[in-house]
């Protein structure tokens, strides 16, 4: 199955019960009061939040469009449509970091980055930087396997940088092109736990200033409006370059990754859709809106 | 931290106070903010729309307080309508010997760790908990379970780790009489529309017959949880929720969501990693923390379970006769720092960073004056003149202000520690913080 198809079936789900509404709403109509609060409505119940919601509103009204259905999915490509490739370093090893709140799906979707890089022939190293949750380790290790790369961790309890700086240091001695540093989830509002966030941070700078070039932000698609807050305390404490929003292939939307793009200008990079090694495929704005909307016709029994 | 939601609501509250009676007209835009903040709270769409009606339709129809201006009866309203949405505060229902409790929820929202807690809690309540790991899907789900029951000291059952469905009958016969009056079933998260685990989950069920099962609900989630609680539910019949990760700064009104959707109580939340991090839910702080108001009492009760229950009493016994000395206060100061000051400003309303710095500068200040004292003045601080003052300010680098200041919350804190009765923390929340 392609990515077009394969992030269709995964969005299958979204696409009927939100898009697929609004391409019916919208095909016939133009942009009246009813039309107009049947939107809210959907954008809302999707998690785009109120204030985005009315941000693209406004954009259909500025854009007097006598097909809303054809411009909504242009407003919404916009907003989504950021340089979203991954800032691969000319000199190896490209170091990924996973951050995210407690059980947004970091852990799983290290062991999902790592069999892409895999594939492409790339040889891959696994930090297990959490070392608080019971048996993250152990978890960890598994998807390590699965994916056929190099996994290191220390004990339970101990340092998070000193792994992460352990396994950058064996990834340059073992020329290795791919270090992904797996986190302990944290809640964004937790001082002490974001400040060991930012020390791994400084501590893999060390081996390597440029490091890491990529900051993944994971967020569930299932997360309401505190996803912002969320993306909003993540960048500023370490750099977020890019969100990964999981769980796709649930009934959830995904919306507040709308919002997020539109007020942080963060890209999406990746989503998640299930829980297996090949489950996850890359962001394009115009796929992903296209895949929501099109084929609805087909679907539509 | 819920600074949106309470701004917009005093807003609506402003925007009606200075005119004598709410009407049909300036009661609009109050209704319109309180809609607004609500959907930034995500409760779901549908049930802020039949929310705000309600309490539109209560706020006309009721005469004003004469004790209330409009602004304050229309929070009132507004408060008593949330409260009584939100339910009862309902305890498990345990019935069998054993009874079986089942935690099941979408991926991630923290049923293994759930799991852990219900153990922990009811093993300090003098129950024989036992758990089961019925998740061989999630890598090493069984290995976490076994590492937190390793820490509650409570017995995991694991069978043959690779069917759930065996796991559940090994189970059945191993705790068939063997003293194990209640038996915690974890399971693998699964999406509500995955036909094939729901059917799992419903085949457990059969056999098991649970006298709970729970649902666990990511606190942050958004308005999809109409989508998953209502299946759940109507797959399974759940008996209650467990919402999680509470302790972030989510507002929480998915709770409002759930209970409207199922009409289930809310049974336990999470409010941390931790084992201990877990609290019987409170629909009035609940309703609190939604309209800004904080959730003070919660953490007080958490302060009250965490402190090693003689300590406590000795203590209870002391605030009772006016014996609170300010070694006592100093040993508080302990406790708190144990707890993280960080989670008791969390707690508090309106508390930001500069907050956490100044009670931690403060906290420090306090310990390092009560260190400087002599056992004598610390156990009887009505000897503390001026000179002694003095000598302490010097030896802590503090000023005669500072012990002042110091003395006379500690004067307050006891008085108010007289009020409360035996065997209760007294915590005097502001008490500490000059
Ligand atoms: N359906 C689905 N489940 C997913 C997806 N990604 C992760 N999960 C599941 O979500 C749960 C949590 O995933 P983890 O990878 O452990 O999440 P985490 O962020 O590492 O969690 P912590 O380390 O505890 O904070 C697991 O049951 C995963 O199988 C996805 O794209 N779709
Ligand atoms: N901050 C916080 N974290 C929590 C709470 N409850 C659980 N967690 C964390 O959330 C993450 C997921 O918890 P789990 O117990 O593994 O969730 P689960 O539902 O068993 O996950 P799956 O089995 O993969 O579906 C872990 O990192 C937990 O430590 C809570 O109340 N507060
Ligand atoms: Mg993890
Ligand atoms: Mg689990």
């Amino acid at each position: 199955m392609g990515f077009f198809e394969k992030l269709k079936e995964g969005l299958r789900k979204s696409r009927e019960t939100f898009f697929n509404h609004i391409t019916k709403i919208l095909k016939s109509r133009r942009l009246d009061e009813d039309t107009k609060a049947e939107i809210e409505e959907l954008l809302i119940s999707a998690d785009v939040g109120v204030e985005a919601t009315e941000y693209i509103i406004k954009k259909l009204e500025e854009k007097k469009s006598e097909d809303a259905f054809g411009t909504l999915k242009e407003v919404l490509i916009e907003i989504l449509s950021k340089p979203n490739g991954l800032n691969i370093p000319v000199e190896k090893p490209f170091v990924i970091s996973m951050v995210g709140v407690n059980g947004s799906g970091k852990t799983t979707t290290c062991g999902k980055l790592a069999a892409m890089f895999r594939e492409e022939g790339k040889q891959v190293v696994i930090g297990a930087c959490d070392t608080f949750r019971a048996a993250a380790i152990d978890q960890l290790k598994v998807w390590a396997e699965r994916a056929g790369a190099t996994f290191i961790s220390h004990m339970e309890g101990a340092d998070a940088a000193a792994v992460a700086f352990d396994a950058v240091n064996h990834a340059i001695s073992k020329s290795k092109d791919v270090v992904i540093l797996d986190t302990a989830g944290r809640l964004h509002n937790k001082r002490h736990l974001m400040e060991e966030l930012a020390k791994i941070n400084r501590v893999i700078k060390k081996v390597l200033p440029n490091a890491p070039h990529e900051v993944l932000l994971v967020i569930d698609a299932v997360t309401g409006q505190n996803g912002l807050q969320q993306a909003k305390t993540f960048r500023e404490i370490v750099g977020v370059t890019g969100i990964v929003l999981t769980k796709l292939d649930g009934t959830a939307k995904g919306g507040i990754a709308i919002a997020i793009a539109k007020e942080l200008g963060i890209p999406i990079k990746f989503v998640g859709v299930g829980e297996g090694l090949e489950d996850l495929k890359p962001f394009n704005p115009h796929d992903f809106v296209e895949a929501l909307l099109a084929g609805d016709d087909n679907d539509n029994t | 931290m819920f600074e949106g939601l309470r701004e917009k609501l005093s807003n609506a509250f402003r925007v009606l106070s200075g005119k004598g009676k709410i009407t049909e007209k300036n009661i609009e835009e109050a209704v319109q903010i309180v809609k607004t903040s609500l959907l930034a709270a995500d409760v779901s769409y549908k049930v802020v729309k039949e929310f705000v009606e309600n309490v539109k339709k209560r706020a006309l129809g009721e005469e004003v307080l004469k004790s209330l201006t409009p602004d304050q009866m229309f929070i009132k309203i507004v408060r008593d309508e949330l409260v009584r949405l939100l339910g009862e505060r309902e305890p498990l229902k345990l019935v069998h010997n054993p009874s079986y409790v089942m935690m099941v929820g979408l991926q991630g929202t923290g049923k293994t760790t759930s799991a852990a807690k219900i153990a922990n809690y009811l093993k300090k309540q003098g129950k024989r908990p036992i758990l089961v790991a019925a998740d061989t899907y999630r890598p090493a789900a069984i290995d976490q379970l076994e590492v937190l029951g390793r820490k509650i000291g409570v017995p995991v059952i694991t069978g043959d780790r690779r069917n759930a469905i065996k796991i559940v009958q090994d189970a059945m016969r191993q705790v068939k009489d063997s003293g194990y009056d209640v038996v915690i079933l974890d399971t693998a998260g699964r999406l509500h529309v995955d036909e094939e685990m729901m059917q799992e989950l419903e085949e457990i069920k059969k056999m098991i017959r649970p006298d709970e099962i729970l649902l666990t609900v990511d606190a942050m989630a958004g308005q999809d949880a109409v989508n998953s609680a209502r299946t759940f539910n109507e797959r399974l019949e759940v008996t209650g929720f467990v919402v999680t990760k509470l302790d972030g700064d989510s507002r929480g009104g998915v709770i409002l969501t759930i209970r409207y959707i199922t009409g289930k109580p809310v049974k336990f939340v999470g409010v941390g990693e931790k084992v201990d991090d877990f609290d019987e839910f409170y629909p009035d702080r609940i309703a609190n923390r939604i309209l800004g108001l904080g959730d003070v009492l919660s953490l007080i009760e958490r302060v009250e379970r965490e402190l090693d229950q003689e300590k406590l009493e000795k203590m209870g016994q002391k605030f009772i006769r006016a014996e609170f000395t300010l070694e006592d206060f100093r040993e508080q100061i302990k406790e708190i720092k144990k707890l993280g000051i960080d989670k008791i400003l969390e707690a508090l309303p309106g508390a930001s960073q500069v907050d956490l710095d100044t009670s931690e500068k403060e906290l420090r200040k306090i310990e390092a004056i009560i260190n400087s004292m002599t056992p004598q003045e610390r156990n009887n601080p009505e000897i503390i003149n001026a000179s002694r003052k003095r000598r302490i300010a010097a030896g802590s680098g503090t000023t005669v202000q500072d012990i002042n200041k110091l003395l006379k919350s500690y004067e307050e804190m006891k008085k108010l520690m007289k009020m409360f009765k035996k065997g209760k923390m007294p915590f005097g929340l502001k008490g500490f913080r000059f």
